[in-house]
């Protein structure tokens, strides 16, 4: 039963790497950029859901789709300042301005408002105990879950079916190519840039519902952890930062069920040298080897 | 040439604004050294240093409010025909800047005796300057040991006014026992705080010395905002009693998800959790059941606390909190010394404070003992609908 119960805190904990994760891996996918600030994007849109349920006395689906809003503008403005000059430098450079763009964020933020934490209304959603053969599960966590696969299937849905989900394919594939096809290569990576902020800025407000509290660094650590799940998916895979997140929460969970709740953030990097070692394409990546 | 030119204009306005803090500061030494030679005769001045700015602001200006509204009753008889006269500094949160007031405090000023700082880091970064210049330092707040006993050896001019982290542990222990009559415990400690570690030894210690059973020991690390799993884990071992000694922040998030999971007995801990955030966090619901210790609560029905707060209430406008009652106290603590002294001699001071004996003071009975440590009442406070109820208080 302690086993089951762990499995179920678990994918709940997994839900909220794997909604931080998709967005990572969408801008990996299409620019190869790991986008350090997506953990800080994320922390935004937890304050900016906040705010909006506290200033402007609204509900929950207005306050996720603002929030969703703001972070999407947000992921736009870094791009477009931060990384679209730094398009055709070297990987390194472009690695360092999102490590600066990050504490830009967490400590711009801190000087706005200070450190304090803040604490979520908790009469937002219902909060309704589920137990099932001694297993506790919590509606909110059923919502989590749920509204990751929805957001994922969506995410799917843009990819494959649209005509922007065409060009961010093309623009991943061969950037230069679909640029001699006509397509707006800038456009289409701000598009990308949007779409997983805003899904950033939804896990923000679902992750300030579940654990009511949020501070300027809170991104800090899922920052790292989505990106460890985005990894162990294979990064730049869809369906595959979605599977990377509920592993590792359920990896966690299960560290610290056998009592070495200490060494569960450490269990999470031993995953991502592991996987960097023997499987650097991810569980769910094929090893495709680069035509020269 | 440019550059050179620019360069050479930086370096003059640069030494130029040296020159004229090197002047300013001159400045003030001298005034306040004619200050110190002008007074002595019908004052005594005493020394605060305090956190009234930077990151744990809050604790050191609601210090001073406690010590200002002390001295304003203090004074109205006086000491020994004397008024005490109180000389703040600011050391911004710093250990560095802590340091530097109490040698000004000293140096210049000439004080009695210090009061200060709020936090137990600040504090000992005072302490040598204290020792070196044979000036009685007194804490209100700073609860950590090696304050006042360093190595075995007591640091003869260091006292202070607030029971010692270990003491807390020790009376939760004691209060689950006796007064909510469980057998058994699981302890959850934040493994990155030497304060919760501090609390957690001597929990345990007294705990299965009288006859409990520790049945789970987990920990988990500041800033983690996931605790099911533990949780989970500790519940399997079906504890009675969860002594959770930890700051407001994480013990707000692991009461909610505790509750969540159905873990309904009694949870408890000590001064770390005294903050309106964590009702906030936590909830009202979740925080039913859960216990702490405290220095002091303005809901005690005693007389001298009711009369603290109405005289509290009338100056500030507000309700006191622990660090105005313990600051209020050390006022107190120090004049009752002054007054058995007879003289604002520091030495003879430092002698009289050591043996202080059944001082009756807002936040209970005080007593040092060989350390200089308080043997004081604890108090002991319960949540109820968000709010926190004076229980009972525990005697040592």
């Amino acid at each position: 039963m302690e086993l089951i119960q762990q499995l179920v805190n678990g994918i709940s904990l997994g839900s909220i790497y794997a909604l931080i994760a998709l967005g990572y891996t969408m801008v990996y996918g299409i620019v190869r950029l790991i986008n350090f600030a997506h953990g800080d994007v994320f922390m935004i849109g937890s304050f900016v859901g906040f705010y909006a349920v506290t200033a402007l006395h609204v509900g929950f689906f207005p306050a996720l789709l603002l929030a969703m809003a703001a972070c999407a503008v947000l992921g736009v403005c870094i791009e477009r300042i931060a990384y679209k000059p730094l398009r055709n430098a070297t990987r390194i450079a472009v690695l360092i301005t999102a490590i600066g763009v990050s504490l830009l964020i967490e400590y711009g933020t801190i000087y706005l408002r200070g450190a304090q934490p803040e604490a979520y209304p908790s009469t937002l959603l219902p909060d309704k105990k589920l137990e099932i053969f001694g297993v506790i599960i919590n509606s909110q966590s059923l919502l989590i879950l749920g509204t990751s696969i929805v957001l994922m299937i969506l995410l799917q849905l843009i990819v494959y079916k649209t005509k922007i989900g065409k060009a961010m394919r093309a623009v991943s594939h061969d950037a230069e190519a679909a640029r001699l096809m006509g397509i707006n290569v800038d456009n289409t990576i701000s598009a990308t840039f949007a779409v997983g902020s805003a899904l950033a800025g939804a896990a923000g407000v679902i992750f300030g519902i579940y654990y009511i509290k949020i501070e300027p660094l809170m991104g800090i650590i899922p920052g790292l952890k989505a990106f460890v799940a985005a990894v162990l998916g294979g990064i730049g895979i869809i369906p595959g930062a979605m599977v990377g997140g509920l592993v590792l929460g359920v990896i966690e969970s299960l560290v610290s069920g056998l009592g070495y709740s200490l060494w569960r953030d450490g269990a999470a990097f031993i995953i991502l040298i592991l996987i960097l070692i023997f499987r650097p394409a991810g569980l769910f990546g094929k090893n495709v080897r680069e035509k020269v | 040439m440019k550059k050179k030119r620019l360069a050479s204009i930086f370096l003059s306005l640069a030494l130029t604004a040296g020159v004229m803090a090197g002047c300013s500061g001159q400045q003030a030494t001298n005034n306040s050294l004619g200050g110190s030679s002008g007074g002595g005769g019908d004052t005594i001045k005493i020394g605060a240093d305090l956190e009234l700015s930077g990151g744990v602001a809050s604790f050191g200006q609601s210090i001073a409010e406690g010590l200002d509204l002390a001295l304003e009753e203090i004074n109205k008889e006086g000491v020994n025909g004397k008024k005490l006269e109180l000389v703040k500094v600011d050391n911004k949160s710093d250990a560095a800047e802590a340091t530097n007031g109490a040698i000004k405090l000293i140096s210049q000023d000439k004080v009695a005796a210090i009061i200060g700082a709020a936090t137990s880091t600040n504090t000992l970064a005072q302490v040598q300057v204290a020792q070196d210049n044979k000036i009685p330092l007194i804490t209100p707040t700073g609860t950590n040991p090696t304050i006042t006993n360093k190595d075995g050896k007591v640091n003869d001019f260091v006292f202070r006014t607030c029971f010692i982290d270990p003491f807390q542990g020790k009376v939760a222990a004691k209060f689950a026992l006796n007064n909510l009559k469980v057998k058994n415990a699981a302890v959850l400690i934040d493994s990155s705080s030497d304060y919760s570690k501090g609390l957690a030894a001597a929990f345990k210690e007294v705990f299965e010395k009288e006859g409990g059973k520790i049945v789970a020991e987990e920990a988990y690390v500041a800033k983690d905002t996931d605790f099911r799993a533990t949780l989970t884990r500790i519940k399997a071992a079906n504890p009675e009693f969860i002594f959770l000694p930890g700051y407001y922040e994480e013990v707000g998030l692991i009461v909610k998800q505790a509750r969540e999971l159905g873990i309904n007995v009694p949870i408890m801990g000590g001064d770390g959790w005294d903050s309106p955030k964590l009702v906030e966090i936590a909830g009202k619901d979740a925080l039913n059941n859960t216990f702490i210790t405290n220095h002091y609560s303005s809901n005690d029905p005693d007389q001298k606390i009711q009369n603290f707060v109405k005289a509290f209430k009338a100056k500030y406008n507000k309700s006191p909190d622990a660090f105005n009652a313990l600051g209020y106290d050390t006022a107190y603590f120090l004049a009752d010394a002054i007054k058995r002294a007879g003289s604002a001699d520091p030495v003879k001071i430092k002698d009289a404070l050591a043996q202080t004996k059944d001082l009756s003071l807002v936040s209970g009975m005080l007593t040092l003992d060989k350390n200089h440590d308080p043997v004081k009442s604890v108090t002991i406070l319960e949540y109820k609908d968000g709010q926190q109820q004076f229980k009972t208080k525990v005697n040592p």
